[in-house]
């Protein structure tokens, strides 16, 4: 048997009615380990005016590079109650922030490990299909390696990996179109 | 959710793509915010990794038992036309997608929603929040009770209206089948203009978002029912399970 995927549509304006039940700023409660940061930044449309009716959603692995999902196998320890999962509505200005541990490395294709990164769906009025997309972190040397870093031209690297903007601070903006636009990828 | 068994080389199997057509398109010039916000460079095309083959999980435990019941969420009941929508989540392979999170929200009947930038001159209702949410059984079954929501106008293009629909927001196993799409309602003038329903250029595909009239699960003295199978992305192969 074999069907189509349903069409997506847009979330619309009105999403938050739907999704803000489930907003989640902090991914890691007290008591799972790694190294704390917040992320923060902007959700830019092609004028460079901030989207407030955007929502951006995090999936990722604990410290030690295990994900909360029985598809994971791997022989690594999972913190109870950690879920791994983060949505962020976008304010006014289309700023987001929130909280969580640097995920430690997880395999990539042929068993090459990946560096440390959080998967990002980002959702929009005006957007009729989400967009995928990854954040690294700054000053990791395995960013160089990473396999799916490689495959993306190196002028636009720079856009998924977060830059310092404090000790425990790391910023990182969406930019929809023009000059440094967001890589996005198609899996 | 699905036991998964993992390939010889200890790999998940892959995602399929989505068939041409049955998908929109970023850029989309009918539907106009599209405009400055659809990326302008091409997606790079990237390998499924343990990363996007898995996501996260959510159980009975997130949302409360009366959660898919909209007409019960307030001390009197919403003003509308009380309809049951229910249906089935399956995979492109035919399989079920068992508890899994699905998320709506709506209109109330007279088309407005309860939002601060919502400034259509129709009356809100007090008794009608208009969102709604549950977890899929082990066949992949949801039902929620609503009214039927009512249409609205918006500024894309001339004296436009958006058809009536129902925000729906899908999780499935994996960060590659996440999907929000919308349903509509058979027999809506609406649909022929609106931009949205019209992105889907699979005319299938686009059908397939009408939910149809459901004769057997209307409630007689009490409520109309519509049904709406949704589909996820399947993986390409899962050899172990014949």
């Amino acid at each position: 048997m074999s069907l189509y995927a349903s069409a997506s549509q847009t979330v619309g304006p009105y999403l938050h009615i739907g999704l803000d039940w489930l907003t989640t700023r902090d991914i890691a409660a007290r008591g799972v380990k790694g190294e704390r940061v917040a992320i923060e930044g902007r959700l830019l449309d092609g004028e460079g005016v901030g989207v407030s009716d955007g929502l951006v959603e995090i999936w990722q692995a604990n410290s030690h590079g295990k994900y909360a999902h029985p598809d994971d196998q791997q022989k690594k320890h999972l913190e109870r109650g950690f879920r791994g999962f983060g949505r962020i509505p976008t304010d006014d200005q289309g700023a987001f922030r929130f909280t969580t541990i640097k995920p430690g490395r997880v395999p990539g294709p042929g068993g090459i490990l990946q560096a440390p990164h959080l998967v990002v769906a980002v959702f929009m009025r005006g957007m009729l299909k989400h967009l995928a997309t990854r954040i690294y972190f700054p000053d990791e040397q395995s960013n160089a390696e990473d396999p799916l870093l490689k495959l993306v031209p190196p002028a636009r690297r720079a856009t998924l990996i977060a830059k310092r903007k404090a000790k425990r601070v790391l910023a990182w903006s969406i930019i929809l179109q023009g000059e440094n636009e967001t890589v996005f990828f198609d899996f | 959710m699905n036991k998964r068994v993992a390939t010889k080389r200890g790999e998940l199997p892959r995602y399929r793509s989505f068939h041409p057509g049955t998908q929109p398109e970023y850029n989309y010039p009918p539907y106009a915010s599209t405009q400055k916000r659809c990326p302008t460079q091409p997606l790079v095309v990237a390998p499924q990794t343990l990363s996007e083959l898995t996501g996260p999980v959510f159980g009975y435990g997130d949302i409360k038992p009366t959660d898919h019941d909209l007409t019960r969420q307030h001390r009197g009941e919403p003003i509308g036309e009380r309809i049951v929508v229910s249906g089935r989540v399956l995979d492109e392979n035919g399989k079920a997608v068992p508890h899994t999170l699905v998320e709506v929200w709506q209109a109330n009947s007279s088309g407005r929603y309860p939002h601060r930038t919502d400034q259509h001159a129709a009356p809100l209702d007090p008794n009608f929040s208009g969102a709604g949410r549950t977890i899929t059984d082990a066949e992949g079954r949801y039902r929620f009770v609503s009214i039927r929501p009512g249409e609205y106008p918006w500024r894309n293009h001339y004296n436009a209206w958006r058809p009536a629909h129902i925000h729906f927001s899908l999780f499935g196993p994996a960060f590659l089948t996440r999907m929000v799409t919308q349903m509509y309602f058979p027999g809506d003038p609406l649909l022929e203009y609106d931009p949205m329903y019209n992105s889907i250029s699979d005319q299938k595909a686009r059908t397939r978002l009408i939910s149809v009239f459901d004769w057997e699960n209307t409630a007689p003295e009490w409520a109309l029912a519509y049904r709406f199978d949704i589909v996820l992305r399947g993986r390409d192969a899962t050899p172990m399970e014949r």
